[in-house]
């Protein structure tokens, strides 16, 4: 069987699925239950300054919305860092590091940018035996506010400053948490690396209002009539995630810095997709929050079989492995030429490739007596639409017409790779030399 | 009450009460909010969706569905009525499992359809419970047409009607409006006296009038009725019922089983109700299920159903043929009529066995008696009643488009006209589509 031990900066746990910084990981009842139930690791939820704790809200601190059969797709939460005492905190993280040794804990921390409150907070931390750090620049609501979380993400010289005394007033890892609430997340992940971070992880939550109450005409979940956006996590987001990993592990400025991968992770698939774009291990909240600590199993036992399947035999195989194929749109090849194929034996005549082409694409499926739907060649423009939307997996797949074959819809031979860098049309083609 | 299952001849309260009303609760029942989300989220929306297509109706389902999905019950209940005023009874007493559900392409899938039928229950009741009517009438026309029958036919037409603005004199030869929603179709498919609330609701449109205790022939007269009205729909249908034509068909014993279900539709307290415990019940469609089943869960110890022709013949679905089977119905196909014995009563049903040559049934001379104390004629009801000049064929009303008879101004619907199955949600498509025809007429 695959060998999933991860070490991630050092850090070794058995399997790389690690309790992201969240409600799960508030405390040492829960970690030590994720622990028993097999997660590799867990990212103790945010302390903060000593003195008097923050407070929560005492109305709804989730929102949700729901896919069919009411399957959680996306949490959105109001929550702020831990509300409990510092020291109760880190005496137990040192009790549980004490009893679990092999697994990872991680302390996220967030105290004001000043240098005076990390440099007070940071020996205490290194006292508890934790394996690292984890400072959240990330949570977009109420902490960012007041200056921090978020806040400071959005500032690259503030991250940098920050994670530069964290290096230098903490010995062991120190990995930068991102937000998404940015346009480019290359520019915190750089300023992260420049102040010295062993690594980012990434994504925090998205600001986000997940529904409005109709009758209040207030956001939900909503709090005496007013509602505040929140962060949103889990399936929802995770396409948005995994572009900006990507990112990040491509980037000149960042390429090879560890990314420790978040973001709507609730299958082992999600998990391996993450790292083979650059993730060397991944971050769950969503998942656990929505079916308990259990999820793991499947994701270890998964991710194992695949691991097999493919031979595998050490994480590290595989982590980065997508990353040479993300590139810019302007190098996709546009000789590469597929065409729908519906496959009639697995199609169920629902019609939906039907709807969907004729009314909002290509007019390229053909509807003929008895339900049967076709594909037509020579209007099919490969867009992919009626494999989104059909509701049978694999009944419809683009097929790539072979090179030196006329395509029926341009009347063009498919040819060899050529892209818009040198295409006719593009106004900056690079022409050959004559 | 002393009665059991075991008790010779035919006699009431053979089970306790609370077991009998356990039967006869709702066969499907209703679905709740959650069960509705649930099922409806299993609706793939489809493309000129094939259970529209195969919904006599027309009922736009992939909407109605998406409209329960999305909270509002009330306008998927309005999509169900647009198109079939008896939407509710449909939900309940459509053989969905030959119709739209047999059509759903999860039947493709998986083998199992979207629950339309519990969906579109959970719509129009909800709408109902309301105690509102969702359609106004138009400005009056001034016309009045007699609508004879007030039946699933009569009672589509009628609304229709009513809704264009036209005045509605309705007729039925029993005392009470409703048809074989009321007195024809199972208890267990309309409990809760569903059927007269729908035709309280129904009405409630306003504009029109029922008279009852009237039928073509007792009372009524179809030249005086083209007469006295602008236009008339007949939607009567078909009253009589086949007879056996066997040695002891006149026992005592021996008995129609629509009359049976009307009784028991009518009955207040089932447990006064008796069968017997042996009962045979000839025929092979729903009727005969109907009777059958009802025997069974009045506590008959042994039911059987016998059909002269193979099982792929009968006129009960699958569906209703497993419901028989699982209440403890004994099916025995390619059996037909031999005699009834008994000395005054019936005692033994004589059977022969046969075999089929194409459409040709052919008796073996092989027989067999089988003990029965009750005898079920269910082989098929036929038309009845005073119906001079027009024009009768295959033993149905002959109409074209639209249910247009060969008589001026006449119009046909339901299971009294030639063409479509006889079902309740047929009968509602040809009462609503003759009242469109007779708007057109009425109007140009």
């Amino acid at each position: 069987m695959a060998d999933l031990t991860s070490d991630f900066l050092g850090i070794k746990s058995p399997n790389p699925f690690w309790l992201a910084s969240a409600p799960p990981t508030d405390k040492e009842y829960n970690v030590r239950r994720a622990f028993e139930a097999g997660w590799g690791g867990v990212v103790w939820k945010t302390l903060g300054e000593e003195g008097p704790p923050v407070v929560n809200v005492n109305g709804p601190r989730y929102g949700a919305i729901w896919g069919a059969d009411r399957r959680l797709l996306g949490l959105n939460n109001i929550e702020l860092i831990t509300d409990r005492d510092l020291y109760t905190n880190l005496e137990e993280i040192k009790r549980v590091k004490a009893d679990y040794p092999d697994r990872a804990i991680i302390v996220s921390i967030m105290v004001p940018c000043e240098e005076e409150s990390w440099k007070k907070i940071l020996p205490l931390v290194e006292d508890t035996g934790a394996d690292g750090i984890e400072l959240n620049f990330g949570c977009p609501h109420g902490m960012s506010e007041r200056g921090m979380g978020s806040a400071v993400g959005q500032v690259p010289e503030y991250i940098e400053m920050v994670t530069r005394w964290c290096k230098q007033y903490y010995s062991k890892p120190v990995i930068v948490k991102l937000t998404p609430n940015i346009t480019d997340i290359r520019k915190p992940a750089t300023a992260a690396k420049m102040g010295g971070a062993d690594a980012v992880s990434l994504i925090n939550t998205i600001n986000s209002i997940t529904h409005v109450d109709l009758d209040l005409m207030a956001p939900e979940p909503t709090i005496d009539g007013k509602g505040s956006h929140g962060g949103y996590c889990g399936p929802a987001v995770k396409p948005i995630a995994l572009s900006m990993v990507s990112e990040i592990a491509r980037h000149p400025e960042t390429r090879g810095l560890p990314i420790s991968g978040i973001g709507g992770v609730t299958t082992w698939r999600d998990a391996a997709e993450f790292m083979v774009l650059g993730a060397g291990n991944v971050q769950v909240c969503t998942a656990a929050m929505t079916y308990g600590f259990k999820v793991v199993q499947e994701m270890i036992s998964g991710l194992s079989q695949w691991m097999d399947e493919k031979g595998y035999e050490s994480t590290a195989d595989f982590v980065g492995k997508a990353v040479p194929n993300v590139t810019d749109w302007q190098y996709l090849n546009l000789n590469y030429v597929t065409k729908a194929r519906i496959d009639q034996d697995a199609c169920i005549k629902c019609g939906r490739c039907y709807a969907a082409c004729e009314d909002t694409s290509h007019q390229a499926i053909a509807m003929k007596e008895g339900r049967v739907f076709e594909v037509m060649d020579d209007e099919c423009v490969a867009c992919n639409l009626c494999v989104n939307v059909c509701p049978v997996e694999d009944c419809i797949t683009m097929v790539e017409m072979p090179k030196g074959d006329t395509d029926p819809r341009t009347g063009r031979q498919v040819g060899d790779y050529a892209n818009w860098t040198t295409h006719p049309n593009n106004p900056m083609s690079v022409k050959a030399a004559e | 009450m002393t009665n059991s299952p075991l008790t010779p001849g035919i006699v009431p309260g053979r089970l306790p009460a609370d077991e009998i009303a356990r039967g006869f609760s709702d066969l499907h029942p209703p679905m709740d909010q959650h069960e509705a989300q649930v099922a409806a989220d299993r609706c793939y929306f489809c493309h000129d969706a094939p259970c529209m297509t195969a919904c006599p109706t027309s009922i736009d389902i992939p909407l109605f569905i998406r409209q329960i999905s999305t909270g509002t019950p009330e306008a998927a209940a309005k999509t169900i009525f647009d198109q079939n005023i008896l939407g509710g009874m449909c939900a309940r007493v459509c053989p969905t499992e030959t119709l739209c559900e047999e059509a759903c392409v999860r039947m493709t899938a998986e083998g199992d359809p979207v629950e339309i039928g519990r969906l579109q229950r959970h719509a129009t009741d909800t709408l109902m419970a309301k105690n509102t009517h969702p359609y106004a009438r138009a400005a009056a026309t001034g016309k009045t047409v007699a609508v004879v029958g007030a039946g699933p036919a009569g009672l589509a037409c009628a609304h229709r009607l009513a809704m264009k603005g036209h005045d509605v004199v309705m007729f039925d030869a029993r005392p009470k409006p409703g048809g074989l929603n009321e007195f024809g179709i199972a208890a267990y498919k309309s409990t809760n006296d569903f059927a007269q609330k729908e035709v309280d609701w129904l009405l409630s449109i306003g504009g029109i009038k029922v008279e009852t205790g009237r039928a073509l022939g007792s009372g009524l007269d179809l030249n005086q009725l083209q007469q006295d009205y602008d236009a008339v729909f007949l939607g009567i249908g078909l009253a009589g019922v086949n007879a056996l034509g066997v040695p002891g068909a006149d026992l005592d014993g021996v008995a129609d089983a629509v009359d049976f279900i009307s009784d028991l539709r009518q009955s207040d307290d089932l447990s006064k109700l008796p069968v017997g415990r042996n009962v045979v019940v000839i025929g092979g469609g729903m009727t005969a299920v109907d009777a059958a089943v009802q025997s069974r869960l009045l506590g008959a110890d042994s039911v059987t159903i016998a059909y002269r022709r193979g099982a792929d013949r009968m006129g009960a679905s699958q569906f209703e043929r497993d419901l028989a089977a699982s209440k403890g119905v004994r099916i025995l196909t390619n059996l037909q009529p031999v005699a009834v014995h008994g000395d005054g009563a019936a005692t033994e049903m004589e059977l022969e066995y046969t075999t089929e040559e194409g459409s040709r049934l052919i008796g073996t001379g092989e027989t067999v008696r089988i003990p029965a104390d009750q005898v079920f004629r269910a082989i098929g009801q036929a038309l009845e009643g005073e119906l001079a000049g027009l024009e009768i064929r295959k033993g149905k009303i002959a109409v074209g488009e639209n249910g247009r008879t060969t008589l001026p101004g006449v119009w046909a619907g339901g299971d009294c006209a030639l063409g479509g199955e006889d079902l309740t949600v047929t009968a509602v498509a040809q009462g609503r589509d003759a009242a469109e025809d007779i708007h057109t007429h009425l109007t140009n």
